[in-house]
């Protein structure tokens, strides 16, 4: 609940932070040692301000030791390995889907790994940008199994749960809108809330990305057979990692970073065995592992950033296989490219 | 009173003051007061110029977008009830604002009033004779004002969440009912009798005022009072029923039916709605129970004993005496519970009713342009409260002692 009385005072402070234009935004003008004065921040701080959600199971969520878990908060991770040589050194911080944006833009975090869409105005009108997409999702509807809807095209008249402010909440309107039919929005912004008006019966539908709809189905444990999913996937929502604009050197980092990721992926590179590839022939591999060239000192980081990655993170498929796997969402189209996936890592060279 | 030989100080006019010349001295009071005030405007000007232009410049070397132009934008943002039409297709950013601030509107005055007439009677109740009333309107007022509204207000929603859905709804015959979608109730299907019938409901209104002012200056004129009701009766019921029945009597009813997922047809009020107005009123009228309670205790006891000897019942002395005193040391703390209870919808963004904060966020969040976000919601909390303010600030002149 804190959470919702804390939006409208975080963007207050986000003017407050723009009016005085703290040191951040006066160092952002000059380029300095690493040609990134975001990297230089980092660096200084000795850690990573990771903005994330902190209540999807799957993405971003506290296991019972306090240690954040998910998808979001191993992206946060990587980052950290690549740019400190050290993935623990992140600090994690809870945003909400209305106070993401401001977050970021005032320097409160160094990057945003919350589930967000890329979509063009995004892109276009807050002064921040995409660097990777981490998930390739859909809008996707929940339902009771007692009101025997099958198809979202039932749904005529019906009231749905959503979250004010994402991109759900548009393409929702969108689709009824194609489709020439009418609903009720509930809007509450904070999860806990919507999901609870949802099981009360107070909505017909529960929509969000289908893979938080997913997590949440699981996280109900043996309720989760009174919910279906619907099939229908009625948007693209490819769910991104943000940066600011205006520092590109730290953009470069944050996508590579991924592409490290993958790429160790592509080549069977996990974890457990990247040590025995010390003496590798393969130039992907030497590459990836720092022996040869300097894509490190391109980024402005050390030479094993990827090394440090793949050894304190995972490959992409151990990352994916830790957090997502468990909660009986399949890989489909967030595969590799070579496997009828969408993830594509651009050659490291 | 003033005789002729001796003059009434008060009715010449002051001497004036021998005018001095200021001095570019600091020993000078007018000059240090001048060199003060023109310091602190200084300094304030160049604050906010300095944080106007900060923020320009920060916005500007973001590339975040600024101005109000996303206001004419198609929205495509969906709200769940909106007293104007609203189609997120064709609507704007401004459309949505203005649904915001009509939203927010619905509920404050509602509010205001409902909160008032309900802390009135328990204030009132907390001074009865009856012993039973009192302690059960002091445990209303010790419970209530103790507790934090956001959390009385997730109460009441989750309590409302709890009624059946609506195929199974509670319902008054075919007319009203309740469910976890809210109270259905039927709808007077509206004809253009009806607004006639309200127009000379408004004639009646204004001619029953006349009608009173001058039966009170014939009272103060002749000390006899002409009776004023059967006028008022006339015209403001039988008046609007006259043109009523003549357009025709029209009379039709619209009863909410069960149809697909949910009832179509007849007027709602949304368990959003229902659980803010509740919560804020009834949250509201505890702080406004002490203050009525506070206001009649001030009046002197010899007050009321006048006018029991006078022979008046304790209801006249009540109302007639003791009230409109009271109402001098209430109308001013009343403001305040007033301005509390419209800042106080604000919290509807907790439990999803979209008052003026609710799509002002949304709003901010899609386009990003949170000072403007902010700020709208600034200037719109202001201009309700200072109009707030400036009524009950006229009602409190209007009612204040006249001291001559």
């Amino acid at each position: 609940m804190l959470r919702t009385t804390r939006k409208s005072a975080a963007a207050l402070i986000a003017g407050v932070v723009f009016s005085f234009g703290l040191a951040g935004s006066v160092l952002a003008q000059t380029p300095s040692a690493s040609g990134s004065a975001t990297l230089d921040n980092v660096r200084k701080r000795g850690e990573l301000l990771c903005g994330m959600a902190g209540t999807v199971p799957g993405f971003s969520l506290a296991d019972s030791q306090g240690v954040m878990r998910g998808l979001d908060a191993d992206s946060c991770r990587i980052v950290a390995a690549a740019a400190l040589g050290d993935a623990s050194k992140v600090k994690f911080v809870v945003t909400t889907t209305q106070n993401r944006f401001t977050a970021l833009q005032s320097g409160e975090v160094d990057m945003l790994s919350r589930s967000t869409t890329w979509t063009l105005s995004r892109e276009g009108n807050l002064g921040l940008m995409f660097a990777w997409i981490n998930y390739f999702d859909g809008t996707g509807f929940l339902v009771k199994k007692s009101a025997g809807i099958k198809s979202a095209k039932e749904m005529d008249g019906a009231t749905i749960c959503v979250q004010p402010g994402t991109s759900t909440e548009l393409a929702i309107a969108d689709y009824y809108r194609v489709n020439n039919m009418k609903f009720t929005p509930i809007l509450i912004q904070d999860i806990n809330e919507i999901q609870g008006a949802f099981l009360s019966g107070r909505c017909d539908a529960y929509s969000t990305d289908a893979s938080a709809l997913a997590t949440f189905r699981f996280s109900q444990g043996p309720k989760a057979d009174d919910l279906v999913l619907l099939s229908d996937i009625i948007s693209k929502e490819p769910l991104g990692v943000m940066v600011r604009k205006g520092d590109d050197k730290w953009f470069d980092l944050v996508r590579w970073s991924f592409v490290a990721a993958l790429t160790a992926e592509e080549n069977g590179v996990t974890s457990k065995n990247i040590d025995t590839f010390a003496d590798s022939k393969i130039p992907d591999i030497r590459r990836l592992l720092g022996l040869e060239g300097e894509l490190g000192k391109a980024l402005g980081v050390d030479q094993k950033w990827a090394y440090n990655i793949v050894k304190q993170v995972g490959n992409f498929a151990e990352i994916w296989d830790r957090n997502i796997t468990p909660m009986g969402v399949p890989r489909g189209i967030n595969n590799l490219w070579n496997k009828g996936g969408l993830q594509y890592a651009p050659p490291m060279r | 009173m003033s005789s002729a030989t001796t003059t009434d100080p008060r009715l010449t006019a002051p001497r004036a003051a021998p005018k001095k010349r200021m001095r570019l001295s600091w020993s000078d009071p007018v000059f240090r007061s001048i060199v003060w005030q023109v310091l602190i405007v200084g300094v304030i000007v160049a604050i906010v110029w300095y944080l106007a232009a900060n923020t320009n410049r920060n916005l500007a070397s973001r590339r975040i977008a600024t101005g109000f132009g996303f206001l004419s934008r198609n929205a495509g943002i969906p709200i769940g009830e909106s007293p104007i039409p609203y189609d997120p297709s064709i609507s704007t950013y401004g459309d949505a604002l203005i649904i915001g601030i009509l939203n927010t509107l619905k509920v404050a005055v509602i509010g205001v009033v409902l909160a008032t007439i309900l802390g009135t009677v328990i204030g009132i109740a907390r001074l009865s004779r009856n012993w039973l009333v009192a302690k059960l309107a002091a445990v209303y007022v010790e419970v209530l004002r103790d507790l934090p509204l956001l959390l009385q207000l997730l109460f009441w929603y989750t309590l409302l969440q709890a009624l059946p859905g609506p195929k199974q709804s509670l319902h008054i015959g075919d007319a009203v009912f309740l469910s976890n979608r809210g109270i259905k109730i039927p709808l007077m299907v509206w004809q253009p009798a009806h607004s006639l019938a309200l127009l000379a409901f408004a004639v009646g209104l204004i001619g029953t005022w006349l009608y009173a002012r001058r039966s009170r200056r014939r009272q103060e004129a002749t000390g006899e009072r002409p009776v004023v009701w059967p006028a008022a009766l006339g015209l403001l019921v039988a008046l609007p029923l006259a043109v009523w029945a003549m357009l025709g009597a029209p009379f039709q009813v619209e009863l909410p039916v069960l149809r697909g997922f949910n009832f179509q047809g007849g007027g709602l009020i949304s368990p959003e709605y229902g659980a803010l107005l509740i919560g804020l009123v009834i949250y509201t009228a505890s702080y406004i129970a002490e203050i009525v309670r506070s206001g009649i205790q001030s009046v002197a006891q010899g007050q009321w004993e006048a006018g029991e000897a006078l022979g008046l019942s304790r209801a006249q002395v009540m109302r007639r005496i003791v009230l409109p005193q009271a109402l001098r040391v209430i109308i001013p703390p009343m403001t305040s519970q007033y301005l509390n209870l419209t800042k106080n919808s604000s919290l509807a963004v907790a439990i999803g009713y979209q008052d003026v904060v609710s799509i002002a966020g949304t709003t901010l969040n899609q386009t990003g342009q949170a000072i403007e976000g902010i700020a709208y919601i600034m200037a719109v909390y202001l201009t309700i409260s200072l109009s707030i303010s400036l009524f009950m600030n006229w009602y409190n002149a209007h009612i204040a002692l006249v001291e001559r």
